[in-house]
């Protein structure tokens, strides 16, 4: 049966851990993961998860080690966040191009300098080119959900490639909420077993002795990027079908790489991912009431990008009003040039005006706001879609300003 | 059974590789797998033994093997350690060949974990005392007055000093069997590898292993070369087991440093009198050495 907890996000986690019975934790503490891993040495210590619990000196060593283990065909898993990320940098490329069906879960935090421990989504957007799956989720409930599906997704044969659950650090991290914890027969029953299949591809054999990490000379090299690429945007399909199946048997969470939220007849559509979604659904309802038309995407993976599913959100045939200005709201800013939420949304953008040209394109405003930890009120996003609507044309654009920082005002 | 030259395994796990004529880091791969059989687990960092043994899709370890992260062969190590606990398989070894680089530098933090974890690993650095693969630059492991090619005019930091003491930093970790080899001296290597493998915890060998290509020496001069530097007193064959340090070779006198350095063009920029103050420093090594042993034993 299960059963109904108050949970933290980290905690949550945890509990999705020791549903799935990875064979190998290595834990390495960094705020605001810590939870994450205390909790999974108590679950070890007490027999509730029969794992091999390794402490290890270091966020580098923490990845390279569960690589290992995967090699030796079973399931591991590992939590880092912010600089533990930048640290480990090196073996998330390394790991996705060895396909190492690995899922490891991120605490989004500011980078130093200056040090600051808050959470914003800096980290792992740095790495969106790092051959992982990326997750972000909004609720306690879908982190726990989403480590579980992260195994099914990952370990996918068609798949292969390794997922990094993305929980905003303390907003999500640390705040309790009510949580359905699932009943391990269930999870048996959804989850393969946590040893491989003998002859999984890319792990040890006895009998058959295996050369893994390879290197190879640049015509080699370039057959296996693309088979990497092809198969992160091919992994689509095999998210979607283990989100549905869960969503089956367990009785929420969704198919869908991108949630949409009164989305189908918005002029104004904010486009954003994590846990402020919820606020921005608040907001959503209460201009709604004024008679506002604004709607929310909330993009769950970023990796692979859903480009497809967000033209068909914002430009698809059922939709029942036509779109006059998008938002994107996040918590980072790629120094130099936009937020890398928008950078990508804008590409995505970009094959749709060459598909519907000359109609053209609505109005596109970035918005950076939260960093390193700052809270992101109602009143700031009531602000953002009053642009949207200036952009759109209806009380008279301002000059366009495609990036704007939200809630300068607090910094001395 | 005590493994010697006789009865060596005839099989070879490390065959077909792109090493260079005389490389001593391919004797010591080759030799050890010999030892340990096709149970066996390799871990390899970034390196000259992957660099040439990994190339897709001309493969050259004949047992499980892979690359690991630079800094992180302690580490991987560590995960395959995990793992066999976790499947409860037996009779397996897992081993890790590091060069000197890859195991005094940029991997001393993984292997000092793995140590300090009592991980059922053996870790092995085969010390061609520079970074080869990349072409020859100073290591943390390259001897004083060496030429690199980040030291062209011979590595002079201070005055004479011994290397990095890798086996008594593994010592250091409580671990219950390092020692040092030379592939000058295949038989003493061989048991050492064999105790290793008889080992429930982390043991280490930091064994020598010339490297022609980037020591200006003949090809056919790796096993004299790893003969004289034991002769010489340069690179003492020691073993700590069980907390207790023991020589396997204690010469009453030294060979002259004079003919050893002479073998190799890495060497040409000693003056005499730095030879000499080199003779000093490896005598007060030993010094350190033999007290070492000394009161390990004691105690």
């Amino acid at each position: 049966m299960s059963e109904l907890h108050f949970l933290s996000g980290n905690e949550a986690v945890a509990q999705g851990v020791r549903l799935s019975r990875p064979r190998v934790i290595a834990a390495y503490p960094i705020t605001p993961q810590t939870i994450v891993v205390e909790r999974l040495s108590e679950m070890v210590e007490s027999r509730e998860l029969a794992a091999e619990f390794v402490h290890v000196e270091s966020e580098h060593s923490a990845l390279a080690l569960v690589m290992g283990s995967a090699a030796m065909g079973v399931r591991t898993f590992t939590a880092t966040s912010s600089q533990g990320l930048m640290y480990m940098a090196e073996c998330l490329h390394y790991t996705s191009g060895g396909r190492f069906p690995l899922v490891m879960m991120n605490a989004n935090r500011s980078l130093a300098l200056p040090w600051n421990i808050y959470g914003d989504q800096s980290d792992s957007l740095a790495l969106l080119s790092s051959g992982w799956i990326q997750v972000y989720a909004e609720t306690a409930q879908e982190s726990l959900d989403m480590i579980i599906q992260a195994y099914a997704v990952a370990e996918d044969v068609r798949v292969r490639t390794p997922v990094l659950v993305n929980l905003d650090g303390f907003v999500l991290t640390h705040t309790y909420e009510p949580v359905i914890v699932p009943d391990q027969d269930t999870v048996d029953a959804f989850l393969p077993p946590p040893d491989f299949p003998p002859g999984y591809p890319g792990t040890f054999d006895l009998l058959r002795p295996q050369s893994l990490a390879v290197s190879a000379g640049p015509g080699d090299y370039a057959g296996f990027k693309y088979r990497q690429h092809r198969d992160m945007v091919a992994a689509a399909e095999p998210i979607r079908d283990v989100g549905g199946r869960f969503a089956e048997i367990f009785g929420r969470g969704s198919a869908d790489l991108i949630e949409p939220y009164r989305c189908g007849d918005a002029e104004l559509v904010m486009i954003t991912l994590g846990s402020i979604a919820g606020t921005v659904r608040d907001v959503i309802d209460d201009l709604r009431a004024d008679g506002l038309r604004v709607g929310l995407l909330r993009i769950r993976y970023l990796r692979p990008f859903p480009s497809e599913d967000l033209r068909r959100l914002l430009f698809g045939p059922l939709r029942r009003a036509a779109v006059a200005a998008i938002g994107i709201l996040e918590k980072d800013i790629s120094f130099g040039h936009q937020g890398g939420v928008a950078l990508e949304v804008k590409a995505a953008l970009y094959d749709q005006a060459e598909a519907s040209a000359p109609a053209g394109l609505p109005p596109v405003r970035n918005f950076i706001a939260g960093l390193g930890g700052q809270d992101i009120s109602r009143g700031q996003i009531i602000a953002m879609f009053d642009d949207l609507a200036r952009a759109a044309g209806r009380d008279g654009d301002e000059p366009a300003r495609s990036v704007r920082f939200v809630g300068l005002e607090a910094s001395r | 059974m005590t493994i010697s030259l006789k009865n060596l395994s005839a099989e070879e796990y490390f065959l077909g590789h792109k090493a260079c004529g005389g490389c001593g880091g391919s004797l010591v791969v080759r030799w050890t797998l010999k030892v340990l059989g096709e149970r066996s687990y390799v871990v390899m960092p970034a390196g000259c033994m992957s660099a040439v043994g990994f190339i897709y899709p001309q493969m050259a370890l004949g047992v499980n093997a892979m690359i690991s992260p630079f800094a992180a062969t302690g580490a991987v190590l560590s995960g395959i350690a995990a793992a066999v606990r976790a499947k409860g398989l037996r009779d397996v070894h897992v081993v890790g060949f590091a060069g000197d680089g890859g195991t005094a530098d940029i991997g001393l933090q993984s292997l000092s974990g793995a140590f300090d974890r009592k991980e059922r690993i053996i870790y092995i650095c085969y010390d061609n005392e520079a970074y080869m693969n990349t072409g020859i630059q100073r290591s943390g492991a390259t001897p004083w007055g060496a030429r690199t090619t980040t030291s062209p005019g011979g590595f002079r930091p201070s005055s004479p000093a011994p290397k990095k003491d890798l086996v008594r930093i593994a010592a250091a970790h409580g671990v219950p069997f390092a020692a040092t080899a030379s592939v000058g001296y295949p038989t003493d290597f061989l048991r050492k590898v064999e105790i290793a493998g008889s080992i429930d915890g982390p043991s280490f060998l930091h064994v020598y292993a010339p490297c022609p290509t980037g020591w200006a020496c003949e090809s056919d001069a790796t096993i004299r070369l790893g003969k004289s530097v034991v002769d010489t007193g340069l690179w003492p064959l020691v073993e700590w087991r069980d907390g207790a340090a023991r020589l396997n070779r204690d010469p009453e006198a030294f060979v002259p440093l004079a003919d050893y350095l002479a073998m190799q063009g890495r060497f040409k920029t000693l003056r005499p009198e730095e030879i000499s103050a080199m003779e000093r420093v490896r005598d007060g090594a030993w010094k350190s050495l033999r007290a070492w042993v000394r009161e390990s034993s004691a105690g």
